[in-house]
C-alpha cells in the first residue's frame, strides 16, 4: 500500500492546498468529471481544504448513474426471460428501473449473477451451453477494452450463447455537451486519469481550445486531486486553456494502443442517451454489425419500453454540476440509498450517495 | 479422544461417503450420523443422556443467551471453516456481554451429496473451538435438504453463558468521554473469504482473524478493566458496529482514520475490489468502549493477550450529542477533515471502475 499512502500523505496535501489558496485571486469553478474523484473529494473532505470561492462541481462520470432508464428496464426484461443467466457488475443491481431493479428480479427468481469481469460471464456461458448468458456491458472507456475482449473471445472460441447488453458511454462528448450548455458553470475540468490511461489525451485538445477551458488529466487520490486543482488554478490565473497531465505515472498522451485497437475492432461510436441528461450524439459505444450474434439488444426482442423518471429527482442537474445533491428536496428524506429515487443515490460513485454517506446533516 | 483418533475412526465405519437425504430422516441413517460423527466429537454428559432436551445445572447469577445462523462460501477458508466460525461467533457474542461461555446447541442443515469427510472436518473444528473455551455442546439437530437447495452446510449455534456478578456491559452504559479501542487489525476475515471465493491469489498468505474472544474479555475483567460496552465487528465491519452503538447509546462517536489498524494486504485487496475496510467483516476482533481512566490498562492487558494482536485507541465518545437525536459516527480523515461514517445500505458491492 505504500503506493497509495504516498498519495494520501497529509503534508503533501496541505502543501498543495496552501499553494492553491496562495494562487487563486478569484472564485473559480472546477468540475471533476469522474464519480471516483467525487467520491474521494467528499470522503477525504478535500473541498474543505480549498479557499472560499473555489468550488468543485461534480460531473457526469459515473457509468451507473448515466445508464439510461430504458436500458435498466431492458436488462430487467432480458433477465426475466426463462433460460437466461444475466451477469453484471455488482453496483448495477440496485439501480432502479421504472418499476424494479435487478436485485428484486433476482429475489423473484431470475438468475442474476454478480461477476468481477466480463470474462467470468464468458466462462459461465461456456459451462452452461444450454442457456443464454447475457453480460451487462456498462462503463466508460476504462471498461470497454475488457468488454470488447470478451466479445471477441466469444466469437473466436465459438461460444454462441454469450451476448452483451451494451450501454457504454464516452467521456469527451459529455464534456463538450456540458460546455455547450447555456447553463454551463464550469471554468476548468479535472479529467479522469484512468480514462486517459486507455484512450490518451488527443480528443481533449480540441475541446479545451474551442471552449477555452483548461483540462487537467488527474488521478483519484487526495494528493492527485489537489495537485490537479492546483494545475487548473494556475492555468486559469494565467489565462491558458490547455490539456495537462497530472497523472503521468499512468496516463500517456497516446493512451494504450492495444486497448484502443480491440475497442475499435468490436465497438463503433453510436449516439447514446444519458440518464438525467438526455441524448448526446456520438457519446456511446455499441457492437459493430459483425458482432450482431453477440448483441443482446438484437437477440432478445423485449418490445417497446416506456419509462418514467420520478419527477422530483434533479439528478440530471446534479450530473451537470448545476445543482448540488443537497439542493434536491427529496435528498435524505424520500430518497436514501435504501429507497433511491435516482441513480445518483444508488451508485457507490454517485454524487447524491457520496453526500448522503459522508456529509448528511440533520436526521 | 483426540482429534487424531476421531479422524482415524471416521469415515471408515460409515456406509456413505456423502450425505444422503435419509441422514436427516430420523431413521437408521440419522442415528448412524449421530453415533459415528456427532457423539464421538461432541459427546459430553448432557449429550450422552440422549434426551429430547439437555439438562444442565442452573448457574448462580445471570445467564446470557445468543443464537446465530452461519452460511459461508467456501466452507473452508484460510484460517478457519464454517464450524470454527459458528462456534467462535457464538462464543464472541456471549463474551461481548462479559459472559463466560458454557453450553452450546448446534443445528445443521446439510445438503444432500455433501462429502462426509467435509462434515467430519467441520465437526472436528467445532469440537476443538468449543473445547478451547470450556464450552460443552449439549444438544443438536440435523436436517438434510435436496441437492442444490443448500450451500453444503448451514450451521446454527445457540450459546448460553454465565455473566459474572456485578458486570453489566451494554450499549446503554456507554458515556461521553469513553475511549474507543480495537483489539487488532480489521477486515481480515471478509477479505480472506472473498479472495478465496473469487479465486484471487493475494500476495502474502492472508488468514481470517476467526478466533474466540472470551479469554481476552476475561483477562480484561480480571485486571479490573470494566468496559462500558464491547462489540465484535462482524458483518458490516467496524462502521456498522460503531453506528449501532452510537444509535443505541444515543451518543456521537469520533474516530481517527489514521489510527484504525488495517493490514497492508487487506488494504490492497480493498482497493482492488472497491471496498472500504471499515465495512469489512472481522470474526476475532473486538471494539471496546472503556472509561478514559481504564484505557491505558485495557491496552496493556490486550497487548499481553494472544487474541489481541494490535490493540489501539481509535477514537472517543463525544459529549455533544443533542438529547433525543440519534447518535452519529464521524471520521477524522488523514487530512484533518471530518466526515460521516455511515451505515452501509446493504452488502458492499464491488464497483465498475
Ligand atoms: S437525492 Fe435522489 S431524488 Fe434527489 S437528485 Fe439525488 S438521486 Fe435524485
Amino acid at each position: 500500500m505504500r503506493y497509495v499512502d504516498e498519495y494520501r500523505d497529509a503534508d503533501v496535501c496541505r502543501r498543495y492546498a496552501a499553494a492553491i489558496t496562495a494562487r487563486a485571486t478569484r472564485a473559480w469553478r472546477i468540475m471533476e468529471v469522474c464519480g471516483g474523484q467525487t467520491h474521494s473529494i467528499v470522503r477525504f473532505g478535500i473541498d474543505a481544504l480549498l479557499p472560499p470561492g473555489l468550488e468543485l462541481l461534480h460531473g457526469p462520470g459515473c457509468p451507473v448513474c448515466v445508464t439510461p432508464l430504458e436500458m435498466i428496464d431492458r436488462a430487467l426484461a432480458i433477465a426475466a426471460k426463462p433460460g437466461v443467466i444475466f451477469c453484471s457488475f455488482g453496483d448495477m443491481l440496485r439501480v432502479p428501473g421504472t418499476r424494479s431493479d435487478l436485485f428484486c428480479a433476482k429475489s423473484e427468481g431470475a438468475d442474476v449473477r454478480i461477476v468481477y469481469s466480463p470474462l467470468d460471464a464468458l466462462e459461465i456461458a461456456r459451462q452452461n451451453q444450454g442457456r443464454e448468458v447475457v453480460f451487462f456491458g456498462v462503463g466508460f472507456e476504462t471498461t470497454a477494452p475488457a468488454n470488447a475482449m470478451a466479445v471477441r473471445e466469444a466469437r473466436r472460441r465459438g461460444i454462441c450463447n454469450f451476448s452483451m447488453l451494451v450501454s457504454h458511454v464516452l467521456v469527451p462528448p459529455a464534456l463538450s455537451a456540458i460546455l455547450s450548455s447555456p447553463r454551463c458553470r464550469v471554468d476548468a475540468f479535472l479529467a479522469a486519469g484512468h480514462v486517459c490511461t486507455v484512450m490518451g489525451m488527443d480528443e481533449y485538445r480540441p475541446i479545451a481550445a474551442r471552449h477555452r477551458t483548461p483540462i487537467v488529466v488527474t488521478g483519484f487520490e487526495p494528493a492527485d486531486l489537489l495537485q490537479g486543482i492546483h494545475m487548473c488554478v494556475v492555468q486559469l490565473e494565467e489565462g491558458r486553456a490547455e490539456v495537462e497531465n497530472q497523472y503521468a505515472r499512468s496516463a500517456r498522451p497516446e493512451g494504450n494502443r492495444e486497448a484502443m485497437r480491440v475497442v475499435a475492432e468490436v465497438f463503433r461510436v453510436v449516439p447514446r442517451k444519458w440518464r438525467g441528461i438526455g441524448d448526446i450524439p456520438e457519446s456511446g459505444l455499441g457492437l459493430r454489425p459483425e458482432y450482431a450474434q453477440h448483441d443482446a439488444e438484437a437477440l432478445f426482442n423485449v418490445g417497446t419500453i416506456s419509462t418514467e423518471e420520478p419527477s422530483v429527482c434533479i439528478s440530471g442537474l446534479v450530473l451537470q454540476g448545476i445543482e448540488k445533491p443537497s439542493a434536491c428536496p427529496a435528498f435524505g428524506t424520500r430518497c436514501t440509498p435504501e429507497t433511491p429515487l435516482g441513480a445518483t443515490m444508488v451508485s457507490s460513485e454517485g454524487a447524491c450517495a457520496a453526500y448522503y454517506r459522508y456529509r448528511r446533516t440533520g436526521s | 479422544m483426540t482429534t487424531r483418533d476421531f479422524e482415524l475412526a471416521c469415515p471408515a465405519p460409515l456406509r456413505h461417503r456423502t450425505v444422503q437425504l435419509a441422514h436427516g430422516g430420523g431413521g437408521r441413517l440419522s442415528r448412524e450420523l449421530v453415533e459415528q460423527i456427532f457423539m464421538p466429537a461432541f459427546g459430553g454428559a448432557a449429550l450422552s443422556a440422549r434426551h429430547d432436551s439437555a439438562v444442565v445445572e442452573a448457574p448462580k447469577g445471570r445467564i446470557a443467551m445468543t443464537t446465530d445462523g452461519y452460511v459461508v462460501r467456501p466452507l473452508f477458508f484460510p484460517g478457519g471453516d464454517i464450524g470454527k466460525l459458528a462456534v467462535c461467533g457464538t462464543i464472541n457474542d456471549l463474551a461481548m456481554t462479559g459472559a463466560a461461555p458454557r453450553w452450546l446447541a448446534v443445528a445443521f442443515v446439510l445438503e444432500e451429496g455433501l462429502p462426509m469427510a467435509d462434515l467430519i472436518r467441520v465437526v472436528a473444528s467445532m469440537r476443538d473451538a468449543a473445547r478451547a473455551s470450556g464450552m460443552e455442546i449439549v444438544t443438536g439437530d440435523t436436517k438434510v435438504v435436496d441437492r442444490g437447495k443448500g450451500d453444503g452446510i448451514f450451521v446454527t449455534t445457540t450459546g448460553v453463558g454465565v455473566v459474572p456478578e456485578g458486570i453489566t456491559i451494554e450499549p446503554r452504559a456507554v458515556r461521553p468521554g469513553d475511549e474507543v479501542l480495537v483489539s487488532g487489525d480489521l477486515g481480515r476475515h471478509g477479505i480472506a473469504v472473498l479472495s478465496m471465493r473469487e479465486g484471487l491469489t493475494i500476495t502474502g498468505a492472508l488468514e481470517s482473524d476467526c478466533a474466540p474472544l472470551d479469554g481476552l474479555v476475561a483477562a480484561l475483567l480480571s485486571a479490573g478493566v470494566v468496559p462500558h460496552c464491547l462489540r465484535d465487528p462482524t458483518r458490516g465491519g467496524l462502521a456498522s458496529a460503531l453506528n449501532e452503538i452510537a444509535l443505541d447509546a444515543g451518543v456521537d462517536i469520533e474516530i481517527d482514520e489514521h489510527a484504525v489498524p488495517v493490514n497492508e494486504t487487506v488494504a490492497g485487496a480493498c482497493e482492488l475490489f472497491g471496498l472500504d475496510p471499515l465495512y469489512v467483516a472481522c470474526e476475532g476482533r473486538l471494539v471496546a468502549f472503556v472509561p478514559e481512566e481504564h484505557a491505558v490498562a485495557a491496552i496493556d492487558v490486550m497487548r499481553a493477550h494472544p487474541a489481541a494482536p494490535e490493540p489501539v485507541r481509535i477514537g472517543r465518545v463525544l459529549d455533544n450529542a443533542a438529547p433525543g437525536r440519534a447518535g452519529r459516527v464521524t471520521l477524522r480523515s488523514r487530512l484533518g477533515t471530518n466526515r460521516l461514517l455511515d451505515i452501509p445500505a446493504g452488502e458492499q458491492l464491488p464497483r465498475i471502475c
